[in-house]
């Protein structure tokens, strides 16, 4: 290594190379545990909609399933959207 | 309807996750509606590379198999809202990707992309023959090596015999050729293909010249696409050749070695 470096890029080059251990660390972290585990969020998602259409009128395409894995804590947001007050009251007077 | 570009290559590991997500990203920074698929079932990469991994739900085995539905399964960019990504399967075998279900999900995209960029897998095995299937363009990857230069001039027999259009003798799948991991400098010296050579050889009209570049790693490291970096030599190149791509006329840039200034002479440059 020339001394010049020492001035250079070195420091930027060494966080991008952590940026890399750390984003590795949480990806396999999870992908170790699903190895071993049956992929259970196709199942969850097709559940918790049939538990909500029991009681809303809603439409399998508008639910939104997203997830942020993180290190220390990962979030998983599911979104359904629920039909116009209209709709719903059709869909209760229907039962 | 949209175009489906297909990034191949036979040879493993020349740059097809790379140019993919460049790609992708290049398109899409022009206003160009565009889905980049991966499909390298069982050895997921294009997430990493486009910085999405933490954000994958579902996956394209997913769609599929019926589990899950294609818009939940796509991922929007955060950088570039008209940029989506759709992750291959990590967990499951090559079998589950079908001839009819990526049909679907083409069919499916096509309605709201311009351009379906499917990052194929390497060999030519099913994998490889799907991501190719239903493309209307072709990318193909090549390095400046004489293995790599033989795998393209196979995978190019491959799309004209066993694509879509060429089971259905329709016009041939328009071919373009991307050199990547160029080094000027070896090529100087002798020590690799010259571009005219390669030329030559896959006589297939060329789309750009990607230098052998540091900042490739920098950004798979971060999981920004090398053509978000616009200050690196690979960025600029890829750029170039999104615009060739579009139809622009753009020179061919960083085909001879870097001249050294005295000072990278004295001190050792590396290129950006
Ligand atoms: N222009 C370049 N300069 C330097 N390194 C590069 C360049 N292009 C690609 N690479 C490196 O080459 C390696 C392979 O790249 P990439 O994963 O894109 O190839 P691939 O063809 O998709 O591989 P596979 O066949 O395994 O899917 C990576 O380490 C990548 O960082
Ligand atoms: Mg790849």
């Amino acid at each position: 290594m020339s001394w010049i470096d020492f001035f250079r890029g070195k420091r930027k080059e060494e966080s991008s190379a952590s940026a890399a251990k750390e984003r590795l660390q949480i990806v396999l972290a999870h992908e170790r545990i699903g190895r071993t585990r049956e992929d259970f969020l196709p199942k969850l998602q097709q559940e918790l909609v049939a538990v909500v259409a029991r009681y809303v009128a809603i439409d399998p395409g508008k639910v939104n399933v997203n997830l942020d894995r993180g290190g220390d804590m990962s979030t998983l947001a599911i979104e359904i959207e629920l039909p116009a007050p209209a709709a719903m009251r059709m869909a209760a007077n229907a039962r | 309807m949209a175009q489906v570009v297909v990034v191949t290559s036979g040879k493993g590991g020349v740059g097809k996750t790379t140019s993919s997500a460049a790609f992708a990203t290049g398109l899409a920074q022009r206003g160009k509606k565009t889905v980049v698929i991966d499909f390298d079932v069982g050895l997921r990469n294009l997430d990493l590379i486009m910085g999405v991994e933490r954000r994958v739900v579902f996956d394209i085995v997913n769609v599929i198999s019926g589990e899950a539905r294609l818009n939940q399964a796509l991922i929007r960019d955060k950088r570039v809202d008209t940029l989506s990504i759709l992750p291959a399967s990590q967990t499951r075998d090559k079998d589950a990707l079908t001839k009819e279900g990526v049909q679907k999900i083409i069919e499916e995209l096509s309605a709201e992309f311009d351009y379906i960029l499917c990052d194929s897998p390497a060999g030519i095995e099913k994998g490889a023959l799907l991501a190719l299937y239903f493309a209307d363009q072709a990318i193909v990857v090549t390095n400046p090596e004489v293995s790599s230069v033989r795998d393209s001039d196979r995978i190019l027999g491959v799309l004209q015999s066993r694509s879509k259009r060429a089971e259905e003798k329709k016009d041939p799948v328009k071919e373009h050729l991307l050199v990547t991991r160029f080094d000027p400098a070896r090529v100087e010296r002798g020590e690799m293909l010259k571009l005219e050579d390669i030329q030559e050889i896959l006589s297939i009209p060329l789309l750009g010249v990607i230098p052998e570049s540091e900042s490739v790693l920098k950004a798979s490291n971060t999981g920004t696409p090398v053509i978000m970096d616009s200050e690196s030599a690979a960025g600029q190149a890829y750029a170039d050749a999104v615009a060739r791509f579009l139809g622009e006329e753009k020179p061919h840039r960083f085909l001879e070695p870097e001249k050294k200034g005295l000072f990278k002479r004295l001190f050792g440059g590396r290129a950006a």
